[in-house]
């Protein structure tokens, strides 16, 4: 089943062609990466997904039904450019967007305070938001972003601005919130946060679909049959380490162990990075 | 409704502002200490004036027992010649000399007065006009005439201008200084207003595009709620405000009068006007009644409906102009090349406030009061001299209809502007936007 259905969808402003013609699937419960250089239309996306922008052609349907205004509450946005107002508390500031995505003051309260004391910042409640540090205010607006526990769940560059520590804090729970139902849709330049959440992904540059399919399909597709191997040579020498090509694997080690003893044999599979890269670059030409 | 949840932020935020709170505090105090202040010094710089004593050298004779003493001031005539006078004021005896030599003219027009300590200048003019008014009396009585008629013969002239009525004939006296003062005041008050809220408005909305909230908000409410939300929280921010200072200076004054000694002075309102009618009974037709009798014919309660309405009026068509300003902006220094054409619409009625003010009735002013971008200027120039009721609501129905139309096309560049980061805006693109 799948949560986030985009079909066909085309926007243009002025002459510039911002989408063409962009279809995805996201099934229930995953995470889909969205991917693409600067200015691909990431971002046009996510906002006809939250309806700030309206496509000029085209149909997003939520649940199998054509996306509507009561949407918005099934919908968490943390958008890239993201920010809080600096002179509000931090608590009073969180209770009224949540109340913006329809959620009541009372129990908006209850659940922000739960999550502040899970993220261990329940002393900042009443401070004022230019008290806190970047990252700090980073960790309110996820909060702010899960509060009314929607069913679709968009990330625009989650990670900038944390510390590691609190990277691995966030991604886990956003897998934790993906196990509990949500499906997540995930816009990022970080290729190794990708390959380690992402289920399926989709690689747009230039309005247009360069690539989608899940991560480990994508990888085989993209292999170019490396191995990484190592063996102890017959003749007692050391330990030797060799990075081979061969579209024969077993041909391969079957001329290594002729050689010596097998210590170990890996495919080296594309890094994300790496794809990226070449695919951007060759659409590009 | 979330556009409530809006309003009640942009309010609430503002409310709870330490500068709102000490602005609404302070300025009723301000107000009231400008009501009072004048006539407060006006009692105490007597009860504050030590007495003294002014020894009077008097060569030329002419003064003896003539200069009046008052409750501070008291004169004492002195043979001494001015060098034994002057030790006597160094030796305390006095506090000054007055030395009038005496001249070979006949009259002396001169005095020098001699002491320890600077005095004040009550003390000279009292001086200057006791003299000037004992050589006149000598002058007039040297050509032969009685100074009593002089004084008998003294006139001031009033011109008492009426209004008719168009309708029904009636006629209302009309006091154009007063009216005047009204008008320009009111003015004055709906064009801070404007400019006041409505900066607050363009500041808001460029605060939410610089801070980049305003993405979150949008994908929660429609950019449209989110602006007049903003709109519809300050408008209520200015008549909390309002209301307040109303209160509060009418408390303080009330406070105030209760405790110095002559309150029939300040207390506004009916008290006022009867005991200026009973002091008119005893002294007719003097300037001051005639000011109260057109205060009291100036229909207060219809010139409070008309402020309410200009003020919604204006300040939502031009606020929803700055809305749109702020928009397109990425920060404050770069609003100047749109808020600039914006304000001087506002400003042109204020240039020619004296000109309407001065002739209510002429074409400029009823095109000032009728263009709805100088409307809620012009008029409230217009309203204390009375206008005709059709002319306000045409005028009343332009504004409207044409703040209705601008907060839609400052929705729609609003819309597009507020996701416009890091991008130079011409007016030519502001237009584009309205037609997306």
């Amino acid at each position: 089943m799948n949560y986030l259905e985009i079909n066909n969808v085309s926007k243009t402003y002025g002459t510039k062609k911002v989408l063409n013609d962009i279809s995805i699937k996201v099934p229930e419960k995953s995470i889909y990466g969205l991917l693409g250089p600067n200015g691909a239309g990431k971002t046009t996306l996510i906002r006809i997904l939250n309806q700030i922008t309206m496509p000029d052609s085209g149909q997003v349907l939520l649940n199998g039904k054509p996306l509507q205004p009561s949407d918005i509450a099934n919908i968490g946005y943390l958008p890239e450019e993201r920010g809080l107002y600096k002179k509000m508390k931090v608590g009073e500031q969180a209770i009224y967007l949540a109340q913006l995505k329809g959620m009541n003051k009372k129990e908006a309260d209850k659940k922000l305070r739960h999550w502040f004391m899970k993220f261990g910042i329940a002393s900042w409640w009443d401070k004022k938001v230019e008290e806190l540090s970047k990252g700090m205010q980073q960790k309110v607006q996820f909060i702010v972003t899960i509060i009314h526990e929607p069913k679709l769940l968009i990330f625009d560059e989650p990670f900038s601005g944390f510390d590691p520590i609190n990277v691995n804090l966030l991604k886990n729970e956003i897998l934790e919130l993906r196990d509990k139902g949500a499906t997540i849709l995930f816009s990022t330049h970080n290729m190794a946060s990708v390959e380690e959440l992402c289920d399926n992904i989709m690689l747009i540059n230039k309005g247009e679909k360069i690539l989608e399919g899940s991560v480990r399909d994508i990888k085989q597709q993209y292999k170019n049959h490396t191995y990484d191997v190592v063996y102890k040579p017959n003749d007692g020498g050391e330990e030797t380490h060799l990075t081979v090509s061969s579209t024969n694997p077993n041909e391969l080690i079957s001329d290594i162990i002729s050689k010596g003893e097998l210590v170990s044999f890996n495919e080296i599979l594309p890094s994300m990075n790496d794809i990226f890269i070449n695919l951007v670059s060759s659409s590009n030409q | 409704m979330k556009i409530g949840i809006i309003i009640q932020r942009e309010y609430l935020t503002r409310v709870k502002k330490r500068s709102f709170i000490i602005i609404t505090f302070l300025a009723p105090l301000f107000f009231a200490a400008l009501m009072f202040l004048p006539v407060i010094l006006m009692e105490s710089s007597e009860k504050f004036d030590e007495k003294r004593t002014i020894a009077v050298c008097d060569e030329s004779k002419m003064f003896y027992g003539k200069l009046e003493n008052t409750e501070v001031n008291t004169f004492l005539y002195i043979d001494n010649d001015i060098d034994e006078a002057k030790e006597l004021v160094k030796n305390g005896d006095y506090d000054g000399v007055l030395y009038i030599p005496a001249t070979t003219l006949s009259v002396p027009t001169n005095a020098e007065i001699y002491s320890m300590k600077q005095l004040p200048m009550s003390l000279t003019s009292h001086i200057r006009s006791s003299m000037k008014q004992v050589v006149e009396h000598q002058k007039l009585l040297a050509s032969g005439i009685d100074p009593a008629i002089v004084k008998a013969s003294a006139t001031s002239i009033n011109v008492q201008q009426i209004k008719m009525s168009e309708k029904d004939g009636t006629e209302q006296k009309s006091f154009g200084e007063f009216e005047f003062i009204l008008g320009i005041f009111l003015a004055l008050i709906i064009y801070m207003v404007i400019f006041v809220f409505g900066g607050q408005v363009m500041r808001g909305v460029i605060e939410e595009k610089t801070n980049r909230i305003v993405e979150v908000i949008i994908s929660s409410v429609k950019p449209f709620e989110l602006m007049m939300g903003k709109i519809i929280g300050v408008a209520l921010v200015g008549l909390t405000q309002f209301l307040l200072w109303a209160v509060l200076t009418l408390a303080i004054s009330g406070i105030a009068s209760s405790f110095l000694p002559t309150p029939e002075v300040f207390s506004a309102g009916t008290v006022m006007s009867e005991q200026i009618t009973e002091m008119a009974e005893a002294e007719s037709s003097s300037a001051l009644t005639e000011v109260f009798e057109v205060i009291n014919s100036i229909n207060f309660k219809d010139i409070l409906w008309c402020f309410l309405l200009y003020f919604i009026g204006g300040y939502f068509l031009y606020s929803a102009m700055f809305a749109a300003v702020g928009s397109a902006v990425d920060s404050e220094t770069d609003t100047q090349q749109f808020a600039t054409p914006i304000s001087l619409m506002l400003i042109i009625p204020m240039i020619c406030s004296s000109l309407i003010a001065n002739a209510p009735d002429s074409s400029l002013a009823l095109w000032m009061s009728m263009i709805p971008f100088t409307s809620p200027v012009g008029m409230m120039l217009r309203i204390p001299f009375g206008v005709p009721i059709w002319q306000i609501a045409v005028s009343v129905t332009i504004l409207f209809a044409t703040f209705i139309l601008f907060t839609w096309f400052a929705s729609k560049v609003y819309r597009t502007g507020i996701l416009m980061y890091g991008k130079k805006v011409s007016w030519k693109e502001i237009f584009r936007w309205i037609k997306y």
